[in-house]
């Protein structure tokens, strides 16, 4: 099956995204509006700035789109921004979410840019290879429900998890040229579609 | 191995912001009405461009109470701005934790010879450029994110539509030379030989290129979009307009759906006063910030 998976291009690094799913071989559509989610197998929503991209959920009813889909199990990712849009709550904040991972998130989790970081993580989900992470004013899950799985975590903090259908990151796999996470992502939606 | 303030630690942080409009804010409530209509960050500073330019005298870094009273009431990045070339107040907005630090020609120069050498940072840079060779001697010096100049605080745009121009033009006449005409390329416009290699070879900047000086309606905001630039900065033109709140949404709303034209004729009604602006040949030459930078 040719996958055709959708980015949320909204705001924030979708290119990058774009460009690796181009890369393994996928239909790319940018989501701006409603109907750009018709044709899409999958999702992602790349980083940026949360806040940001939560105000324009609100238009055209795109969010609540999103919400619907992925409540029917479309395949979901999202790093960074994406991983908090995602999560039902948000510490010390009232912005939008989507309400769909059973997760509590806390933003800036690790400080400000100053302390952005690089760093190998290990992913055992991956292969026995770390993974070479990127962290930008990074949250990470400070809590999941029993029927999250934990990916990956960074000195104790959950950074990567997945809960059926949906996928989150605190780093960016889109800016290193590994592609692992991206094609764990694509297994995942091409299990959906064969089911 | 971690690493702290890596140049793709550093670029990164311009990458999340991409598609987006960084608003010059003054004060908390400022800042808090640029959160709140969906600013990607916000720029602290004490005066914006065109009250500098009205009052004159030497411009210098905000008071840094400013910038943390800003810092504390929102979650969105905050950048701040230091003179070019003064390495103490760059080091002064680090110390502060500011998110990304502009060396900004809207300032008055504190070195009429050399900008700060910005690898030295843990904080990112932002710089303003008018063509390719300004961006690329600044990304040489280690900025992580370039933005036009356009002339700040006229609210008009076309020195802004001038340098994407030239910037994207001169890329693309790049792109076109035989590999044995580059490096006197690169003697002509002044950039370093090897970033200039790499434009030649991928065709664009390593680094996001916002766009920014005089920027003031949403259509100004999608037509910068259109040019090729990665994202918006706001100065004067939202706070110095009639109605901050529903101009500053709607930049926001322009700058996603740049494309939409239909959507763009909804957003832009009703939005009050934009802000006067300057027609740029009124201006005499000392009264050119874009002329700053070397």
């Amino acid at each position: 099956m040719k996958k055709c998976v959708g980015v949320l291009a909204l705001q924030g690094a979708f290119r990058e995204h774009r460009q690796v799913l181009e890369q393994l071989g996928c239909d790319v559509v940018e989501v701006r509006r409603t109907s750009d989610l018709e044709k899409v197998h999958g999702l992602i929503i790349p980083g940026g700035e949360s806040t940001t991209i939560g105000k324009l959920l609100k238009i055209d009813g795109i969010g609540d789109k999103i919400k619907e889909l992925g409540a029917k199990d479309l395949p979901i990712f999202g790093t960074c921004a994406g991983m908090i849009l995602l999560s039902k709550t948000i510490i010390d904040s009232d912005q939008y979410s989507l309400n769909l991972m059973d997760t509590v998130v806390e933003r800036n989790a690790f400080g400000r840019q100053v302390a952005s970081f690089e760093t190998d993580l290990f992913v055992p989900a991956l292969g026995s290879n770390s993974l070479r992470a990127v962290f930008i004013r990074a949250p990470y899950l400070r809590e999941v429900a029993p029927n999250v799985g934990i990916l990956a975590e960074y000195e104790g903090k959950i950074v990567f998890a997945r809960e059926g259908n949906l996928l989150a990151s605190a780093f960016h796999p889109e800016l290193t040229s590994d592609q692992r996470v991206h094609k764990y992502f694509l297994d995942m939606i091409d299990e959906h579609w064969s089911k | 191995m971690t690493d702290i303030a890596s140049l793709k630690v550093k670029t990164g942080l311009a990458e999340m912001l991409k598609g987006g409009v960084i608003m010059d804010v003054t004060t908390p409530e400022q800042a808090i009405i640029a959160e709140e209509a969906g600013a990607c960050a916000v720029m602290a500073l004490e005066r914006v461009p065109s009250d500098i330019r009205a009052e004159g005298g030497v411009a210098r870094m905000a008071d840094p109470k400013i910038i943390q009273s800003i810092m504390a009431v929102v979650s969105i990045p905050v950048m701040a701005k230091a003179r070019i070339g003064h390495f103490v107040e760059a080091r002064i907005l680090e110390a502060l934790g500011a998110d990304y630090i502009d060396e900004s020609e809207v300032l008055t120069p504190a070195d009429d010879s050399y900008h700060i050498d910005k690898h030295d940072f843990k904080v990112p840079f932002v710089c303003g450029c008018r063509n390719l060779g300004e961006a690329l001697r600044r990304i040489g010096e280690g900025a992580a994110m370039i933005r036009t100049k356009g002339e700040p605080g006229t609210g008009n745009v076309v020195e802004a539509v001038r340098h994407m121009r030239t910037v994207m033009s001169e890329i693309r006449a790049l792109t076109l030379m035989p590999k044995e005409e580059l490096m006197a390329a690169a003697k002509n416009m002044g950039a370093p030989y090897d970033l200039v290699l790499y434009i030649a070879e991928n065709g664009k900047l390593p680094v996001v290129n916002f766009a920014a000086g005089g920027i003031a309606t949403p259509a100004d905001a999608a037509l910068m979009m259109h040019l090729g630039c990665d994202g918006i900065f706001v100065g004067s033109g939202i706070f110095k307009s009639g109605d901050p709140r529903a101009r500053a949404k709607a930049i926001v709303l322009a700058t996603t759906h740049y494309k939409d034209a239909k959507m763009l004729a909804e957003i832009s009604k009703d939005l009050g006063q934009a802000m006067s602006g300057i027609e740029i040949s009124t201006l005499t030459d000392s009264q050119r910030m874009q002329e700053r930078g070397w």
